[in-house]
């Protein structure tokens, strides 16, 4: 019998801690087939950040360095420009990379930094427990937004795949979702190519996942897919918002 | 060892550190332009590219501290530098490389402060220094150059220290001796045995384990291991590498006690004791962490009088009341930093005087 699934050589044989319905093991098991399909698991540092993404060394069967709270691209770029010769990813939520990380993947994308940044979007703090982000839609209600995201005073939701590709740094910028066959294997072609870009050093890569946070969101995984579609693809377009090298 | 091919230079202190970075094999550089420092970015902008090193200007203070991280985890040698107000944003990555026993340089060319402060010398970051600045509970290697010369040679110590004991090591500076110029001896790296860097990421190749470089231990025991294992490192620090510079202490009757270029003015004025008939000594901690505790307790079983001069209101002075004899008194001059208060050497003398006629 020909075997046709099977867990990508990246990824560790071991139970998730992720909860039912949380998009981020389909991310790690995107980034893991990406991997062993360039044949580089052996070249590759991850860099882990802080939030349910810190757990990143326990499923991913690659070197990795935990970085501080929204410093995983600061901490990539020290590791790039000292091993130019690996394969540097950063996996960051929301929080982390655009509230208190901002300035770092905002300067690590400005000065061209040759590393693919996975960034997951899931509107919330999933690990101290659902507080507002600063991609929180309008409206969303958080445990420190109890009456709704007021626009007038915590301002919009950051849009990171298009705010970054206005920067002139920026390679390849793409958005894309996971919560239907469909998106997912999107998801999968444009993940490839944001690592296509690094394997042939044709400078910064970023994907932003937009992901489910059931738990914190309140719903079930089947209403938490449906919002996705629902409400954060209205307000997240999905698509290539940046490719320079038309890969 | 000093050798005479080598050809004696006339440079500033901070300088002297980014020649000694370039010597120790230093490779990487993140930093960020402040005041009294910032000759040590401009130096090895210029240097490093054409030596294949990595040079960023980064975009924080912040940004450059965890460069060095990133760098220092891959195995490469790498430094920062700053003054106070950068060095403080740098704690949260400082206790992230101690926590993930990560070696790696840390430049503090002090100014005054609190806040702004203003750029003249002070010693009053003493404390954030040799307790660990940032949270959780750790310690950092520091190490106090008093001279140009000490800048070059204790910054490459700094780097072999760190790469032993697999923490951040911090030379802790002021603006006199950053600015300083005189005359250095560029002597070569020294020939020292390290420690393979077994512990780098570098891409888990077959049949090789997975590195992960972290600080985070949520399993029943590991944090509390990791905090007696490290302090079984930082005893055998003690044990091992302290250092000092001691000056007519066999016969004194008062031992003067300063460090950095306070200890370079009260040698001056030592120096007026003696030609003035008085048994004084003077005893300069070159390691303030770790702090040459056992030195002071000797020096303390003959002699029962030290008067520690800092550019502060008292800092330092807690380690040598903890380090010195019970029966032993530990007297205090010392002025907060700022312009206009770095203390002449006739100033010092007058304390030396005040001193020695009141002791028991």
């Amino acid at each position: 019998m020909k075997q046709v699934f099977t867990r990508p050589e990246s990824l560790k044989d071991v139970a998730t801690h992720f909860c039912p319905g949380c998009h981020h093991g389909s991310v790690h098991r995107l980034v893991a087939e990406a991997l062993d399909e360039f044949g580089i698991r052996s070249q590759t540092i991850g860099v882990a950040s802080v939030g349910c993404s810190v757990f990143l060394y326990g499923y991913f069967d690659v070197d990795v360095i935990e970085a501080p709270h929204g410093r995983a691209p600061a901490v990539a770029t020290g590791a790039k420009r000292a091993r130019p010769d690996r394969i540097v990813f950063t996996y960051q939520g929301d929080g982390d990379l655009a509230a208190i990380g901002m300035s770092e993947i905002i300067h690590a994308a400005n000065r061209g930094e040759d590393i693919t940044v996975i960034f997951v979007n899931n509107t919330t703090y999933g690990m101290t427990g659902g507080q507002m982000a600063p991609t929180t839609l309008p409206g969303q209600k958080t445990s420190t937004s109890p009456y709704g995201r007021d626009v007038s005073k915590d301002g919009a939701p950051f849009k990171m795949a298009e705010l970054l590709s206005n920067l002139d740094g920026v390679a390849f910028s793409a958005r894309v979702a996971l919560n239907s066959p469909r998106n997912v294997l999107n998801a999968k072609k444009m993940i490839k190519t944001a690592f296509r870009y690094q394997v042939e050093k044709k400078g910064f890569s970023f994907i932003e996942a937009l992901a489910s946070c059931p738990t914190n969101w309140g719903m079930n995984p089947l209403d938490a897919n449906q919002r996705v579609t629902d409400e954060m693809i209205p307000y997240f377009p999905l698509g290539v918002y940046k490719n320079t090298a038309n890969l | 060892m000093q050798t005479s091919a080598v050809e004696r230079i006339f440079v500033k202190g901070n300088e002297a550190v980014a020649m000694a970075a370039l010597e120790a094999g230093c490779r990487c550089y993140f930093g960020y332009p402040i005041t009294p420092q910032s000759d040590i970015p401009e130096y090895l902008s210029r240097e490093l590219p054409g030596r294949g090193g990595e040079f960023i200007q980064a975009e924080s203070e912040i940004g450059a501290i965890n460069m060095l991280l990133g760098a220092s985890a891959t195995g490469a040698r790498a430094m920062t530098s700053s003054s106070g107000p950068g060095i403080s944003l740098k704690q949260e990555g400082i206790s992230y490389m101690a926590g993930s026993e990560l070696p790696g340089v840390i430049v503090d060319v002090m100014r005054a402060g609190p806040g702004l402060g203003g750029i003249d010398a002070s010693q009053a970051d003493y404390w954030q220094a040799t307790r660990g600045g940032g949270h959780g509970g750790y310690r950092i290697i520091v190490l106090a150059p008093a001279s140009v010369q000490e800048m070059y040679d204790l910054t490459m110590l700094a780097f072999d220290l760190s790469d032993i004991y697999r923490m951040p090591a911090m030379v802790l500076a002021d603006s006199v001796i950053g600015q300083m110029k005189e005359s250095v001896t560029p002597n070569p790296r020294p020939q020292v045995v390290l420690p393979p860097k077994e512990w780098v990421v570098r891409g888990r190749a077959e049949g090789t384990p997975q590195n992960v470089v972290k600080s985070l231990y949520l399993g029943d025991g590991e944090m509390e291991a990791f905090h007696w294992k490290m302090q079984a490192r930082y005893q055998e620090l003690a044990d091992n590498e302290c250092r000092w510079e001691e000056v007519q202490t066999s016969d004194a009757e008062l031992i003067v006690t300063a460090f950095g270029s306070t200890s370079r003015i009260a040698k001056t004025a030592v120096t007026m004791a003696r030609e003035a008939g008085m048994k004084v000594g003077l005893m300069r901690p070159i390691t303030l962490f770790p702090f040459p505790r056992k030195a002071y307790a000797a020096l303390s079983e003959r002699c029962k009088l030290f008067l520690d001069i800092e550019l502060s209101t008292g800092q330092m002075i807690d380690d040598v009341r903890l380090s010195v004899a019970r029966d032993a008194d530990v007297a205090f001059y010392g002025r907060p930093p700022g312009a206009g208060s770095l203390p002449t050497p006739e100033e010092l003398f007058e304390q030396i005087k005040k001193n020695y006629r009141a002791r028991a």
